[in-house]
């Protein structure tokens, strides 16, 4: 099963590796992963999404919580959550196909961002099955790049994942 | 407040922190803080011949006294050779503080001289590590080291520290801390009063009961606790390889080793058991063998300080994260104060079946398929002319299996080896680092020809710093756990299994001034280990040798149960 972990980890120089060497050196699966500070600059919020059964999510977890860097750690599909992923996306928009892309845009609730005489710039953010279902609706003769950011994800209701 | 230099303030960390000794080999990015090593006599520096072994003396000593062992290597190569023994120490989780010399932090990413990112390729061999950037952090970062170091599951922790944190003329204030507090890092200090409850109704109703010691008994110090559950319930006890010596191995309820090489009769009881209190034992694969085969009728308790250890590799029923010696003390206060009555007849039963299995095939070796002096047979001499009480320091091999299995441990943290790296040339060092702290003991080094030369460059630091210990080579003219192997899974196709052109050990030994003797028929043996032993003063290095075709029985057979042993080159279970 597909889960979001998200984890408060020390703002210090050298702990990301941590977590990403963990993974590797224990055969872990990473699927996306996403880090930036927070509103708290001595501390990053991590999110990542990674795919195992119960074992190997309860191993995951428990190692993440060995790390000396990390302060605390949720998985959040444990409970209900939101998860969020951004992804800019550029495809040729020529002739009859800008038309075509643009109601695609407006379905997805996307936003062009950038637009010239042949390329169209998309925006698109929502659960990574929705940015999925977006790629697949256009021809892949026209899409040109595609950048993701990896899942962001929060928890329902008052519950957080702080100090 | 005292201004000092970065150099300094190592050194006086060191002091403050009350260690005596530190292992290392100096080099360039070091020379600041070699030069105030020289300037003061608390800290006593041990130069080695290589920086593996100075790791490894590190090493053995915090296993012998349970506080951490400091190493000092210098950057590039002096870095990375201190690897295997960083790595030797994480995999048994002995605690450790290896500080390594690094350029200067300008020249940090220019592939700059003698320049290795000794952060990144330790990373996965340590507990923690972490680079100084700025002098004045030195005393922290040396208490937060000892610290994480020592608590919790203990592990090794690399301060690396680049040369022009040390100069001399940039001094700071220096203040030693008292103490740490990291919010990300809180050892658990007991555990879960609901869980032990439960394990205990666990185990007073079992009707097939064993209690596995593993190493983190020894290193929560907690032997006695365990010995006193073991006596108040009559339960049988096996100690695994990184556990022997946590329940004495006279006491006749001990059955031995488990595992690969284990006895018949701990592994029999294993299989059979319909509980397992395992205390501290990872339950790794040289234990287990097919984890979906292992002991399908118990149920498993485990308590482990370290969390991760619990369901790795065997799903607990009542798992328990806490301090063995706060968790035995919590579970004997329950066991007798708990009203379930035991069942003493299912007990007497499975004693009665456990003895069966002992005296069926407990501790036999043969003797007559071979005129040559078996390597099972030296070490029940060294154990009886060391009475038991010496600290044996092994390499790894058949010998270091013999040695686990013939010398009997009754006392923690004797018994020396790697046993989750298994690395060779660990033992001359270990038993260096023993015999520096421990002088008045009897310190042996039990080897294989191979495993000595691994490290045998040490036998001059042995000189220079007077170390009297004794080395017990089990000669057998290969590497016979390798060959071993071969005989068994590749019609004897010996690949590179055999020692060729191997040295004349006494020449060698007494051009380092040690004593050299030389054993090839049993009945010298003990004469001899009697002579050797009675040199209390000298370095005596024994060359034993022994049947070159002798395997290390039992064996479990491979991808099967722990009942599934050979137990000799014909007979199985
Ligand atoms: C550094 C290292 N290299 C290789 C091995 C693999 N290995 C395990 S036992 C062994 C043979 C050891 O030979 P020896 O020291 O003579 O001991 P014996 O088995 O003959 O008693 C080898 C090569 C190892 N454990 N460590
Ligand atoms: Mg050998």
């Amino acid at each position: 099963m597909r889960h979001i972990i998200s984890v408060l980890l020390e703002n210090e120089a050298g702990a990301l590796s941590r977590v990403v060497g963990l993974f590797s050196q224990r055969n872990f699966n990473i699927e996306s992963l996403t880090v930036a500070p927070t509103e708290d600059p001595t501390l990053s919020r991590l999110t990542l999404t990674t795919v195992g059964n119960d074992r190997v999510i309860e191993q995951i977890t428990k190692h993440l919580n060995k790390l000396i860097e990390v302060v605390k750690l949720v998985d959040l599909t444990e409970g209900d959550h939101i998860e969020r992923e951004l992804m800019l996306i550029k495809v040729k928009a020529v002739g009859a196909q800008r038309a075509e892309v643009m109601r695609s845009v407006e379905i997805f609730r996307g936003q062009v961002i950038d637009v010239t005489s042949t390329v169209y710039t998309v925006q698109l953010a929502g659960e990574s099955d929705k940015l999925d279902a977006f790629i697949k609706v256009i021809d892949p003769a026209n899409v040109l790049e595609v950048v993701r950011t990896g899942v962001s994800g929060i928890a329902r209701g008052e519950k957080t994942l702080a100090l | 407040m005292e201004l000092l230099s970065g150099a300094e303030m190592v050194v006086r960390s060191l002091k403050d922190e009350g260690v005596e000794y530190i292992y290392g080999y100096p080099g360039g990015a070091l020379l600041h803080i070699y030069d105030a090593i020289f300037q003061q006599d608390d800290v006593k520096h041990i130069l080695v011949r290589h920086e593996q072994a100075a790791t490894h003396m590190a090493d053995a000593y915090a296993r012998a006294s349970g506080k951490p062992g400091v190493v000092l290597v210098t950057s590039g190569p002096g870095a990375t050779n201190a690897v295997t023994g960083i790595a030797t120490a994480y995999m048994d989780s002995i605690p450790m503080v290896v500080i390594s010399g690094q350029v200067m932090s300008h020249l940090i990413g220019e592939d700059a001289f003698q320049e290795c990112d000794m952060v990144g390729i330790t990373r996965p061999i340590v507990k923690h590590n972490l680079s100084i950037k700025h002098p004045s952090e030195i005393p922290s970062a040396m208490k937060k080291a000892f610290y994480i170091a020592s608590s919790g599951r203990p592990g090794p922790v690399v301060v690396d520290i680049p040369k022009d944190m040390t100069t001399p003329t940039d001094r700071f204030e220096y203040e030693y801390p008292k103490s740490v507090k990291l919010r990300s890092y809180n050892p658990v200090s007991r555990g879960h009063s609901g869980q032990i409850k439960k394990a205990v109704d666990l185990l007073m109703s079992a009707k097939r009961p064993v209690i596995l010691a593993g190493g983190g008994v020894i290193a929560a110090n907690a032997s006695e606790q365990l010995t006193e559950l073991a006596k108040l319930l009559n339960y049988p006890v096996i100690n695994t390889l990184m556990g022997l010596g946590a329940y004495p191995g006279t006491d006749e309820q001990f059955l031995g080793m488990p595992g690969m090489h284990g006895a018949v009769e701990a592994n029999m009881a294993m299989h059979h058991s319909d509980l397992i209190l395992n205390l501290g034992s990872r339950l790794d694969d040289r234990i287990t063998n097919a984890t979906e085969k292992f002991c399908p009728t118990a149920k498993l308790i485990h308590v482990d300080i370290d969390p991760s250890s619990i369901s790795k590799t065997v799903a607990a029923d009542v798992p328990i994260v806490g301090p063995l010696d706060s968790v035995l003390n919590e579970l004997l206060k329950l066991v007798k104060a708990s009203n379930i009555t035991p069942d003493k007849e299912a007990h007497g039963n499975w004693w009665k079946q456990i003895d069966e299995w002992r005296a069926r095939h407990g501790g036999r070796y043969r003797t007559d398929d071979s005129e040559l002096m078996k390597p099972q047979q030296v070490i029940e001499i060294l154990c009886k002319v060391t009475k038991g009480d010496a600290y044996v320091c092994s390499d790894v091999g058949q010998h270091q299996m013999f040695a686990a299995q013939y010398y009997k441990f009754n006392k923690p943290r004797r018994w020396i080896n790697s046993g989750g790296l298994g690395t060779m040339g660990f033992g001359l060092p270990a038993a260096m680092g023993i015999k520096l702290n421990y002088p008045d003991e009897e310190v042996v080094c039990v080897t294989g020809e191979g495993s000595i030369q691994m490290n045998i460059q040490e036998l001059s630091t042995c000189a220079q710093y007077d170390l009297p210990l004794k080395v017990i080579l089990l000669n057998n003219q290969s590497l016979g756990m390798v060959r071993q192997w071969q005989d068994l899974n590749y019609e004897s196709r010996h690949s590179q299994s055999y020692m060729q052109s191997l040295p004349d050990f006494t020449k060698l030994v007494e051009s380092y001034g040690h004593v050299g003797m030389e054993v090839t028929k049993f009945d010298e043996l003990e004469s001899t280990l009697e002579k050797a032993f009675a040199m209390k003063d000298k370095l005596v290095f024994i060359n034993i040798h022994v049947d070159p075709f002798e395997h290390v029985y039992p064996m479990q057979v491979p991808k099967a149960a722990m009942r599934d042993m050979w137990l000799s080159k014909t007979e199985r279970t």
